[in-house]
């Protein structure tokens, strides 16, 4: 299983510890033959990305706050001396303020829904458009969404709109880009418990729920979800772009 | 696991995972205030005990969780239960 993505630079965000799906889907791109550079949102941040980063071996390790349009031209400009050109992005980047995160949906914030919006959806425009520069040879771009954006899901309260938001923008980039030979995707990923995962409110109950709930009877695991993130930054994929691919054990047919 | 093993467990949870520095690592530290480690911090702190300990925390037992005497009390009482 090794040469999907041969000779391909891929740019992945949002791995912050061992446990983040970018993580996973960090050493699935190393598996299949490509070279991966990883972000770190702040300073704070770096010597535990750095961890990450040296257990790849090789791997440019660059800072990344994608709430700052400079600082991510600053990342790209930092990574073209690393991979001058780029043939994939992998956007794994989320983030709402706790307390909007449980509670009555109608409570949300209007702090909470703006930060929400900008962290977990506007991120994936200013990377793609930083990102395009490098890709000249066109190229994958994938990120990761959750069916709270379409169903209600107890907690998930103002990522729901966040994600919704982010599958729209992802239709939108796929038609800008689609001529430059970029495609844009989204992976639709059942529940991970993931670090990010576990400050909803209830998470554990919610993956014992499925668990019985699914087609296949289970949950998914962050491997399942790298591996089709491969898979939409490889070849394999070339005809497919502006898509929200459930891996979900087939939740999304079933509850 | 006498408490002291279980505070040098914890020790190596936060100074391997969460690079926290070794010698700020004492039962009295708080967590946020002297050990610098965020809200998600706290969180992978908690998911790691489950996993090395083999107990559960409930989002509310973890939001009691304050300094690492605390979270040596805990695991003392839920493998001693």
């Amino acid at each position: 299983m090794t040469g999907l993505l041969e000779g391909k630079n891929v740019l992945v965000t949002g791995a912050a510890n061992s446990r983040s799906i970018a993580w996973s889907v960090a050493l699935a791109i190393k598996q299949h033959g490509g070279s991966v550079a990883l972000t770190y949102q702040a300073e704070r941040l770096r010597r535990r990305v750095q961890t990450l980063a040296d257990e790849l071996g090789e791997t440019p390790l660059i800072e990344c706050d994608v709430s700052s349009d400079a600082a991510v031209r600053r990342a790209i400009d930092e990574l073209a001396g690393f991979m001058p050109v780029l043939d994939g992005m992998v956007h794994s980047i989320a983030w709402a303020p706790a307390e909007d995160l449980q509670g009555s949906f109608v409570h949300t914030s209007r702090a909470g829904f703006a930060q929400a919006n900008d962290i977990s959806s506007y991120s994936l425009i200013a990377t793609a458009r930083e990102a395009r520069r490098l890709m000249t040879r066109g190229g994958g771009i994938v990120t990761m969404t959750y069916a709270g954006s379409w169903r209600v899901v107890p907690n998930y309260n103002v990522m729901g709109p966040a994600k919704a938001s982010l599958e729209s923008a992802v239709r939108y980039l796929a038609a800008d880009l689609g001529p430059d030979g970029i495609r844009v995707n989204a992976v639709s990923a059942g529940p991970i418990a993931t670090v990010a995962a576990r400050t909803i409110k209830d998470f554990s109950g919610m993956l014992e729920l499925l668990e019985s709930h699914t087609p296949l009877r289970r949950n998914v695991t962050a491997e399942e979800v790298a591996d089709a993130t491969v898979f939409l930054l490889s070849d394999l994929s070339r005809a497919i772009t502006g898509e929200v691919v459930h891996v979900d054990a087939g939740a999304h047919a079933t509850i | 696991m006498t408490r002291e093993e279980v505070f040098e467990h914890v020790k190596g949870i936060l100074v391997e995972t969460l690079s926290v520095d070794e010698d700020k690592v004492t039962l009295e530290a708080r967590f946020q205030e002297d050990l610098e480690t965020d809200s998600l911090d706290l969180v992978e702190l908690v998911m790691t005990m489950e996993e090395t300990f083999g107990i559960k925390i409930s989002d509310e037992e973890a939001a009691g969780i304050k300094t690492v005497g605390d979270a040596v009390d805990f695991v003392m009482k839920a493998a001693g239960a």
